[in-house]
């Protein structure tokens, strides 16, 4: 499905003339019912997933890892390990796909990009003050122009959840709209906490937000508080992104993020990808998964599909 | 694998439930005062399974003799039965309820062979009802004096009860439940499609050490139903099935002291609004009518969509449809199993044959259809209007008719306008609308932004032609109760 | 008999339909006399045709009976005892006659009429938490049973107890919320007209309860079958006509009370209500207060 901007600008291009309007836009999108969203979730979670249609998934699952480290102890050390297990992901086993990104602070991104030269993996790294996204807008401009200038593909940032929920939606959109323009290349996932949006109304209509300020990706959360990505909400930015292409011809990915950690979830949100959004988004070029434990369960997966036999952690890397 | 085969299809291998959990016995007896017998006159059917037309046993087919043999077994064990402690026989129930449990699975996968349902829905959505119904009326059979029917109520007697074959064990679960806790004892006809399950819960009742002659089934045709119905020594009937073998019963028992309670077709009205939360609406339009393959008395046959939003719901709709899963009802990820009958397919093809023949524009999604066994396709009518058959008749299969309508006013004429009166669907974002429209439709089950819903402690049942009585909690209680 | 010099004025006795008293649209009467034998009126002697006004007066009066509340329904109800009360010495005397009782037994009948509608006046607001009410289902839903009137219910009133057995038969299918067509007691039926004079004046909408009089057989035969009935009442049907009546009524499975005994002096239980009473439930997702509460 090729992306036309030009169509969103068509269709959609009144939506945020002002304030207003985008209100008005985001609060006509239909309702969701959260005990339907949630049934639905949990119903196509029970689908079945055996043998070639597993080992495909395992497969496909790895090859949608951000294989992420976020964490205040981060050393370069650290994060060329990181880049060396998402180039080879099992070292025992070279057919075993590469990850899709590296997901680092912008502080590490010349690093990360040293670990994955040569490879098709690519650099990601949140910015524009994550987690918490309070700094000024000038110092998160900065932040993501830093991170870009030192190689980063990808730029992860976090939406202001404070001006969300206060109802100033024009100036998360602006923001979206500046961050998107000092992106350049780099492709541009939003992330939108949604832990803190609270309601699934809300998650439908910053999904709507982000999308229509130019999001390449919508993504659910930091990692960094208690509820994180989950198949109801994951299912609804599905059925976000699904309904503006629809709407625009644009497409746009999904990242969960946080809180996956077993090859029995990562083939839940894949099958809620391909039987909400669909084939096309079956690619690490339109779906990821925001993780970093989830990579060692797929493969222990993928071992114990190859050999028959059940495998353990000491049969993985720790990194 | 490599990358380059990550571009193919994420299409999900099969998946099958395992059939050796259960053993199915080449033929099977009647089973009247605790014994598996043959029928008086020798005969015998044989139960299909309407996946791949395989027989799967024999059966006794139950004749008038029989039925009078199980009928005075059943009178005779009331005596005692009744006579009982409430807490004795709600530990029976107890005891049964615990066994379904226990034997779930292999239950599930039974009906599913004799019945041709997704082994999703039973394995989900049957077998735990089944096992939640006895565990709620074992709770009951002590405490009758304090469920509003005044001091100490008693049981009316025999109960001959009369069951489909869409809900095979469901059924059996709602009829026997609540006439054993409040100490009648049961005569019961299974369906003739699908008998199996009602013989295996024969079983059950052994294990449970439940007394000779409480409960008897008598696997047969209609005809067995009819001596059931009419037996003079029979003091309630009740009955799930069409409604003109409804009006049959009615007639029969005319005149009688019978207390008779009937649950029988519908032509429930989907309601969409402008507001609805679209999604769920979508998933709720599926689940009412392709749910068991749209053979329920309370599907949402008819959808009634705002005009303004139609083209949008209907492509939403569609593209949903084109995702459901039709094939081996055994198979974990199948959404759509076997139409349960040659007989009941040939019904659904005539009707849909009719509705295109009236000039309404069929749709189904593109879906294999495997090359044994009986099948239908989900369908999907536009164009239709109230004068057309397929928004009339009960069809009993996945076949939806949609209709438009422009105000709420509209919708709630339309929705009513049916001699129909068992379930209805609402669907909108505004509280005041939903209770506003709820309150005026004619139905007995009005699910909102949800649908087809069960629950043992909600009553269900329908009015006018849908039946009379209900099934289901407390209310449940009076259809076996001398009140 | 008593005073010579004064010729009374006779009442005309007439049905009561759609709020109106028309004669029978057959224009036919029929001869009623006290127990004794002694002419008592000319009652109308319905036709088919006056069923079927009944039947279309009954079901328009539905939707605005059923949709008022019991606030106002208890009102009225209670509006009905005020008015009988007025009148009570001519219901005394028309019960005397009819049923062949003496003074102070016919009014006793009538006081435990009027208290009749007093008790099911006070029903009204009741009924629905007594037999409706919230169901503890397994899951996120807000579900709750509520009682709703079935519609229109045709009442053959009983034959002997004229007055209290009619009231007794009546009042409980109107409290809910039905609307009525009641065929009086055949023999008796002058009580049951005179009766349809007090509703008229007792704010109970026209149509909501309609009076037919003549023979039970003939006017209950057509009601029995109607397609837009959706009840009956049997009480003053014997056995053989009750029969009958039930497998006709079985074409559009009307809910059935058949005949049994009842001794009309006792304080009635709620069985005449729920007798013509649907249960509605209706299921509603509950859900949690926001998503961040899911998980998986």
């Amino acid at each position: 499905m090729p992306t036309n901007a030009s169509a969103a600008a068509h269709a959609l291009t009144d939506v945020a003339a002002s304030d207003s309007t985008l209100r008005r836009f985001l609060h006509g999108l239909p309702g969701v019912d959260a005990v339907g969203l949630e049934g639905r979730a949990a119903s196509l979670g029970t689908r079945s997933i055996k043998t070639t249609a597993k080992a495909y998934a395992i497969d496909l699952a790895i090859s949608m890892v951000d294989l992420t480290t976020l964490e205040g102890a981060d050393t370069p050390g650290k994060v060329r390990a990181l880049g060396a297990k998402a180039v080879h992901p099992d070292p025992t086993d070279r057919t075993t796909p590469p990850t899709a990104a590296v997901c680092v602070y912008p502080d590490m991104v010349a690093t990360a990009k040293e670990a994955v030269a040569g490879s098709t993996v690519k650099v990601a790294s949140v910015a524009t003050a994550f987690p918490a996204g309070r700094a000024p807008i000038a110092v998160k401009l900065a932040d993501v122009r830093e991170a870009v200038s030192a190689g980063a593909d990808e730029i992860d940032m976090v939406i202001d959840r404070g001006a969300f929920l206060a109802g100033n939606y024009m100036k998360v959109y602006d923001e979206i709209v500046a961050v998107k323009e000092a992106c350049g290349a780099a492709r541009l996932k939003v992330i939108f906490e949604t832990g803190e949006l609270s309601t699934y109304d809300n998650i439908r209509r910053a999904s709507w937000l982000g999308m229509l300020g130019g999001a390449d990706f919508i993504k659910t959360s930091t990692g960094k508080v208690a509820v994180n990505a989950t198949p109801a909400n994951t299912l609804l930015m599905l059925e976000a992104v699904r309904d503006f292409r629809a709407q625009t011809g644009i497409q746009v990915g999904v990242k969960p993020a946080g809180g996956i950690r077993t090859t029995k979830d990562a083939v839940k949100f894949l099958v809620l990808v391909n039987e909400t959004a669909g084939e096309d988004w079956l690619d690490n070029h339109w779906f990821r998964f925001g993780a970093s434990s989830l990579l060692n369960d797929l493969l222990m997966q993928r071992q114990k599909l190859a050999t028959g036999r059940y495998s353990g952690p000491d049969y993985v890397t720790v990194d | 694998m490599n990358m380059e085969n990550l571009s193919s299809v994420f299409a999900y291998a099969p998946a099958p439930e395992s059939r050796s959990i259960v053993d199915i016995a080449p033929s099977y007896g009647l089973f009247i005062d605790g014994e598996f017998t043959e029928a008086a006159d020798g005969k015998v059917f044989k139960t299909v399974s309407p996946s791949t037309e395989e027989v799967l046993a024999e059966i006794a087919q139950a004749g008038e003799a029989d039925v009078d043999r199980a009928v005075k077994a059943a009178r005779k064990a009331f005596e005692k039965w009744s006579a009982l402690p409430g807490s004795e026989r709600a530990k029976y129930l107890f005891r049964i309820a615990r066994i379904i449990q226990e034997r779930a699975r292999e239950l599930a996968v039974l009906e599913t062979l004799d019945n041709g349902k997704p082994i999703k829905e039973t394995r989900d959505a049957d077998l735990p009802l089944v096992a939640a119904h006895f565990f709620y009326y074992a709770g009951w059979a002590d405490k009758l004096d304090h469920a509003g029917f005044g001091a100490d109520p008693r049981p009316l007697g025999v109960a001959g009860q009369v069951i489909p074959w869409n809900f095979p064990l469901l059924m059996l679960a709602w009829k026997i439940a609540p006439a054993l806790a409040t100490g009648n004892t049961v005569v019961l006809k299974p369906a003739e499609t699908t008998p199996l399950s009602a013989l295996f819960f024969a079983d059950i009742c052994r294990q449970a050490g439940l007394p000779k002659g409480v409960v008897n089934i008598l696997p047969g045709y209609g005809d067995a139903g009819a001596a059931v119905v009419a037996h003079p020594d029979v003091n309630k009937v009740a009955f799930t099935g069409s409604t003109a073998v409804g009006k049959e019963i009615a007639r029969t028992v005319a005149g009688t002291r019978k207390k008779v309670t009937l649950e029988l077709g519908g032509k429930g009205a989907n309601i969409v609004f402008d507001d609805a939360p679209i999604d769920q609406a979508v998933e709720g339009i599926v689940n009412g009518i392709f749910f068991n393959q749209g053979q329920v008395c309370c599907a949402g046959s008819r959808l009634l969509v705002q005009e303004s939003i139609q083209d949008e719901l209907l492509d939403s709709l569609k593209r949903r449809l084109s995702t459901l899963r039709l094939g081996d009802p055994l198979d974990k990820n199948t959404d759509i199993g076997a139409i349960n009958s040659e007989e009941q397919l040939t019904r659904i093809t005539s009707l849909v044959e009719q509705g295109e023949a009236e000039g309404a524009e069929r749709w189904s999604p593109a879906c294999d259809i495997p090359e044994s066994g009986y099948w239908f396709a989900p369908t999907l009518f536009t164009n239709v209007t109230q004068a057309h058959r397929i928004a009339r008749d009960e069809i009993f299969g996945p076949v939806l008719s949609v209709l438009t309508f422009r105000t709420p006013d509209e919708a709630v004429a339309k929705a009513n306008n049916t001699p129909y009166g068992l379930s209805a669907g609402i669907w909108t974002e505004k509280g005041s609308r939903i209770l506003a429209v709820a309150n005026k439709l004619r139905a007995g089950v009005v699910w909102s932004n949800t649908f087809n819903k069960f629950d043992p402690t909600s009553p269900f049942g329908g009015y006018k032609e849908s039946g009379f009585g209900r099934e289901g909690g407390r209310h449940g209680l009076e259809a076996y109760l001398d009140v | 008999m008593s005073d010579a010099t004064r010729l009374s004025v006779f009442k005309t006795y007439k049905l009561y339909v759609g709020g109106k008293f028309p004669r029978s649209e057959s224009g036919r009467v029929y001869e009623v006399t006290d127990s004794k034998g002694k002419w008592l009126a000319n009652a109308p002697l319905s036709s088919r045709k006056d069923a079927r006004d009944a039947v279309v007066a009954a079901r328009k009066a539905f939707g605005g009976w059923s949709g008022a509340t019991a606030y106002n329904r208890g009102q009225i109800l209670y509006r009905v005892a005020e008015m009988l009360e007025g009148r009570r010495e001519q219901y005394v005397r028309e019960v005397a006659d009819a049923e062949g009782l003496s003074k102070s037994k016919a009014a006793a009948q009538v006081d435990a009429a009027i208290d009749r509608w007093v008790w099911y006046a006070g029903w009204t607001d009741k009924i629905a938490q007594v037999v409706g009410g919230g169901n503890p289902v397994a899951g996120p839903y807000f579900n709750l049973s509520s009682p709703e009137p079935t519609g229109v219910v045709a009442v053959l009133a009983p034959q002997e107890s004229s007055f209290l057995g009619l009231v007794s038969v009546l009042a409980p299918v109107i409290a809910t919320g039905n609307t009525a067509i009641v065929v009086a007691s055949e023999k008796s039926p002058l009580p049951a007209l005179s009766l349809g004079e007090v509703l008229a004046t007792s704010d109970l909408p026209g149509g909501v309860v309609n009076v037919l009089s003549g023979r039970t057989a003939e006017i209950a035969t057509p009601l029995a079958a109607h397609q837009d009935v959706n009840a009956i009442d049997l009480a003053g049907a014997d056995d053989v006509l009750a029969k009958e009546l039930e497998i006709a009524a079985a074409d559009n499975l009307k809910r059935v009370l058949r005949p049994q005994p009842v001794d009309y002096a006792v304080t009635p239980g709620i069985d005449r209500m729920t007798a013509f009473l649907e249960t509605k439930t209706v299921w509603h997702p509950t859900g949690s207060l926001g998503a961040s509460g899911s998980s998986y």
